[in-house]
């Protein structure tokens, strides 16, 4: 990314965003004047919508794509002073077995869910690539589409699991800033920048078919954050072709640890993010979660969204209350004691990673979708494209 | 004038209707129904990708259910497909839940521009049509592939006029154009037919029937976008079958200048 480009974003005149959206094929300068503060006017953010939304319905069509995570595993080795799982966080922790994994699954199956998105923590010992492996085996005759969200990894540690039947890879960088990234993650393998960066890359190598990148807003000045994901966007649009990309800009929520946005984004730069990265990007995914709330959701479907999860849970065993016998609390990383009484009543669970916003049922999330002229879309993918 | 049968046959299949559908991207199952039958359509696509291919019934992925058997014949399709591996066992699995043994092949590894694989469409191809499928393969308008996708026994071949989804027109024309002229199966411009206009066009050039999804399924009013497509396509394969007037660089009278010699 040249510099000149967040000078843009910061200093882009009426003309430059004019221009900007004059053009059918956009450049990284087009993208940086289009979320600039001068795009923000409502004159511009009303014609970047317009666009974005016709945009959207010609490459994706009126449907939503509906998916559910499943947490397999809050245990991690990292200290991310934003993340309810970090190590130093004294929480509730558990790693689901396969089978209680399975359980977890078929809940969500009977809501609808053909899409999974499997999410832990990053941790070598309880969440192993041969466990993840395990896990994706076990879903597969049932989930035609399984994508995993787990801490990075070598690429011959992917190619089983690829070959287990996961055709999806998340990996968001978090925050682009190299030195915010630093002071956010203070321990762990996640301290590595550019291994976390080129965890995409190595995934394409290994086959997974489906790309998901993205940057946590309310680290780093936001506008730097989305330059640098549309920069990182386009490198992977060229060096990994055939993979679907697909990318997400979650919002800080609270969580364990108690940490607040360094730099809050408001709602109207989310939409104006969401609108730039559609007319930048018109053949990318974009993926909404829970993380925002149901007005908001509802408000982003026509700019640009294709993905949404609904319903979901961030703690493992969230929806079927799996792994509640096998909690235990971690303090500074090591292993206290339960209090018995706690971990007895009725109702305990593992921690959760966020809390989330929008609240509604996937049924209700589905209606909604109808409501506003959107086919849910549950099933839009199939086993026979997974085996290799 | 043409002296090719007025109806289109595409295997031992005839069809009134020219114009294929496509059953992406509508905001409901009803309204796809809905503009599958303004569109007079007797042919229709889905992407097995979509449909449950496991034999039993899901409401939660049920876009057959819209699909009348007894009013079209199902043409299910690969999309997705990478390679030719994965097409041929997604052709094989769609078979087995559908019953139709007809295959639209699409292969397309990018998928930002969906442009088709010419090498791994051909290797399907050669196979799908050695296991009895009907093969009507998705091809960038490329008149050598389209031979030798016509000499391993395809059906059809199915041009792009430009991108899937693009509604930029027909923008192969020169090639699609050496297709028709070459062609001994069927031509289907698939892709890119944005507006009745361009599915006229490729009527006029003599294509043997035109695709349409995303102009119709994206439309404000997807009933009375098909009925435009239909009506585009019937008046465009009248004016091919009685004969489009060339084009001439400067005027012609319409009272001709030696018109005197043949009065009294």
């Amino acid at each position: 990314m040249k510099l000149d480009q967040i000078a843009i974003a910061e200093k882009a005149t009426a003309a430059d965003v004019e221009g900007a959206l004059s053009r059918s094929r956009r450049s990284l300068d087009d993208f940086a004047a289009l979320i600039s503060p001068a795009a923000s006017q409502p004159v511009y953010l009303e014609e970047m919508a317009r666009q974005a939304h016709a945009l959207t319905v010609r490459h994706f069509g009126r449907v939503i794509r509906l998916f559910a995570p499943l947490y397999l595993s809050n245990e991690c080795i990292n200290i991310c002073k934003y993340c309810g799982f970090s190590r130093d966080n004294p929480i509730l922790r558990v790693t689901l077995t396969p089978d209680q994994v399975q359980t977890e699954a078929a809940f969500l199956r009977q809501q609808g869910f053909r899409h999974i998105l499997l999410v832990s923590g990053e941790h070598p010992h309880f969440v192993s690539d041969r466990y993840l492996g395990d896990c994706v085996a076990r879903l597969r005759p049932e989930w035609p589409s399984i994508s995993l969200e787990v801490g990075p990894m070598e690429t011959e540690q992917y190619r089983p699991i690829v070959e287990a039947g996961a055709e999806g890879l998340v990996v968001y960088q978090e925050t682009y800033d190299r030195e915010v990234y630093r002071q956010m993650h203070t321990s762990g393998p996640k301290k590595d920048f550019d291994w976390r960066l080129e965890t995409a890359e190595r995934a394409y190598e290994a086959g997974f078919k489906r790309l998901g990148i993205g940057a946590l807003l309310g680290l780093a000045p936001w506008r730097g954050e989305a330059l640098a994901l549309a920069a990182h966007c386009q490198y992977l649009l060229r060096r990994c072709w055939m993979a679907q990309l697909t990318v997400s800009i979650p919002r800080l929520r609270p969580a364990a640890g108690e940490f607040q946005p360094l730099v809050p984004v408001t709602d109207r730069e989310v939409v104006q993010l969401v609108c730039a990265l559609r007319l930048m990007f018109p053949e990318v995914g974009i993926v909404l979660s829970t993380r925002e709330p149901a007005k908001l959701r509802d408000g982003l479907i026509p700019l640009g969204i294709t993905m949404m999860s609904a319903g979901s849970h961030t703690e493992p065993g969230g929806y079927t209350g799996q792994g509640r016998d096998e909690l235990h609390l971690t303090k500074g990383g090591r292993l206290v004691k339960p209090p018995r009484p706690a971990i007895e009543s009725e109702g305990e669970h593992a921690t959760v990673q966020f809390e989330i916003a929008d609240s509604r049922s996937p049924s209700e999330v589905a209606t909604r979708l109808q409501e506003i002229g959107y086919e849910p879309v549950w099933k839009d993918w199939d086993l026979a494209l997974n085996e290799t | 004038m043409t002296d090719r049968p007025q109806r289109l046959r595409i295997a031992d299949r005839e069809f009134h209707s020219r114009l294929i559908m496509g059953t992406g991207k509508f905001a409901s199952g009803e309204l796809m129904a809905a503009a599958l039958d303004a569109s007079g359509a007797e042919l229709v696509t889905v992407a097995l990708r979509r449909a449950n291919l496991t034999g039993q019934a899901d409401p939660f992925a049920n876009i057959l259910e819209f699909i009348d058997p007894k009013k079209y014949l199902l043409l299910p399709n690969t999309s997705g497909a990478r390679n030719a591996e994965e097409a041929c066992r997604l052709a094989r699995l769609g078979r087995a839940a559908t019953g139709s043994s007809w295959m639209k092949l699409e292969i397309h590894p990018d998928p930002r521009y969906l442009l088709p694989d010419p090498v791994e469409t051909l290797k399907a191809a050669e196979v799908l049509v050695k296991e009895g499928f009907t093969v009507l393969p998705y091809i960038n308008a490329d008149p050598v592939l389209a031979k030798r996708l016509e000499d391993v026994g395809c059906a059809t071949v199915m041009p792009l006029g430009s991108p899937i989804g693009s509604a930029r027109g027909i923008e192969t024309r020169a090639s699609i154009a050496i297709i028709i002229e070459q062609a001994r199966v069927p031509v289907v411009v698939d892709a890119g037919l944005g507006a009745p206009s361009h599915a006229a066009e490729a009527m006029e050039m003599g294509a043997d029937a035109v695709l349409v999804n995303t102009a119709i399924a994206v439309a404000a009013d997807p009933v009375r976008m098909a009925e435009a497509f239909r009506s585009a396509v019937e008046a465009g394969r009248a004016a091919y079958e009685i004969g489009v007037a060339p084009k001439r660089r400067e005027a012609e009278p319409t009272s001709p200048l030696t018109g005197f010699l043949d009065e009294a």
